[in-house]
């Protein structure tokens, strides 16, 4: 029988690998697929709190707003790593430091 | 030289404290649980069952894929295993218009926008472009340090479950729910995605230089 727990179980591995994904991911395209997946693991954890807890549609809804989100900050954040890219030819997060000097 | 030391004796630390925590979440939170409450029997697999477990291995292998992968295009292909499992559960949750969200903007928007990121970048296949950053160590220390901490809190609060009953759609209901109480947010939602059309095109277009 398929419980609360199972579910929670895939929604916290999916937020642990998107955390280790952005942490140690040079790569500023790889650190947005790792802020992708935490939103997945949110997102399982709405869902199953829905149907398990609260019942009714207000966690469906909350993850419809989170994919509707997730779906912006992609495409902002997309543009940003072009931009990055035309500036400094390299996508490599640790070269994005101008203001540094 | 001694930032090299530095650095090792940082690691070291951080070793340590991640090894005393694992120790004190071993002996501390996890024997007593188990004591107190021990697993329930097995019960024989039914096809849903087998279900879960199939779609939840191939989202957990995605997402490692995506933690692991050194080829930027591979761990594109894990997002996709990821999104794909994750819409897959949605169904068992009832959530059939969440499902069909989740393929149309996540697989069919979000992860051919990141693919296309990846071809426009040019170089992207170098070691040094798409390499780790603190490497496989420090992954592996963040995946422990973190991972026990949420499963622990999932499975050893008594959480109020009750019976879900049956499986039924609720596209309706959302339409409704959206209409009605979310009005506002809906609205407000509607706003952001034109702001960030708006703010794409701007960030991502070519500067052109006036003379």
């Amino acid at each position: 029988m398929i419980s609360l727990n199972h579910f929670l179980v895939v929604g916290a591995l999916l937020f642990t690998f998107g955390v280790v994904t952005v942490a140690t991911r040079r790569n500023a395209v790889g650190v947005l697929m790792g802020v992708e997946l935490i939103l997945n693991g949110a997102n399982v954890n709405f869902v199953a709190f829905n149907h398990y807890v609260t019942g009714g549609i207000t966690g469906q809804v909350f993850a419809l707003f989170v994919i509707v989100l997730a779906a912006a900050e992609a495409a902002v954040g997309l543009a940003i790593v072009l931009s990055i890219f035309q500036t400094f030819k390299t996508i490599d997060v640790r070269a994005a430091d101008l203001m540094r000097e | 030289m001694r930032t090299t030391a530095a650095k090792v004796v940082m690691w070291a630390v951080a070793a340590a404290l991640v090894i005393a925590f694992v120790g004190y979440m071993a002996t501390q939170v996890i024997r007593p649980a188990a004591e107190v409450a021990p697993l329930p029997a097995p019960q024989p697999l039914t096809l849903p069952d087998v279900l879960f477990y199939v779609l939840a291995a191939i989202t957990v292998a995605g997402a490692a894929g995506v933690a692991l992968s050194r080829n930027i295009l591979y761990t594109a292909i894990g997002l996709l295993a990821a999104l794909l499992g994750a819409g897959g559960l949605y169904v068992f949750l009832s959530a059939d218009f969440l499902a069909v969200t989740q393929l149309l903007i996540y697989i069919g928007g979000v992860l051919v926008l990141i693919l296309f990121a990846v071809m426009l970048t040019s170089r992207i296949t170098d070691i040094q472009v798409s390499n780790a950053s603190f490497g496989l160590f420090g992954g592996v220390l963040l995946f422990v340090a973190v991972a026990p901490v949420l499963l622990a809190v999932a499975l050893l609060t008594p959480w109020a479950a009750r019976d879900p009953g049956p499986l039924a759609p609720t596209t309706a209901i959302i339409g409704n729910a959206f209409l009605t109480r979310w009005l506002l947010p809906f609205e407000v939602a509607s706003l952001v995605l034109l702001a960030t059309l708006i703010g794409a095109v701007v960030i991502a277009r070519k500067e052109i230089k006036a003379e």
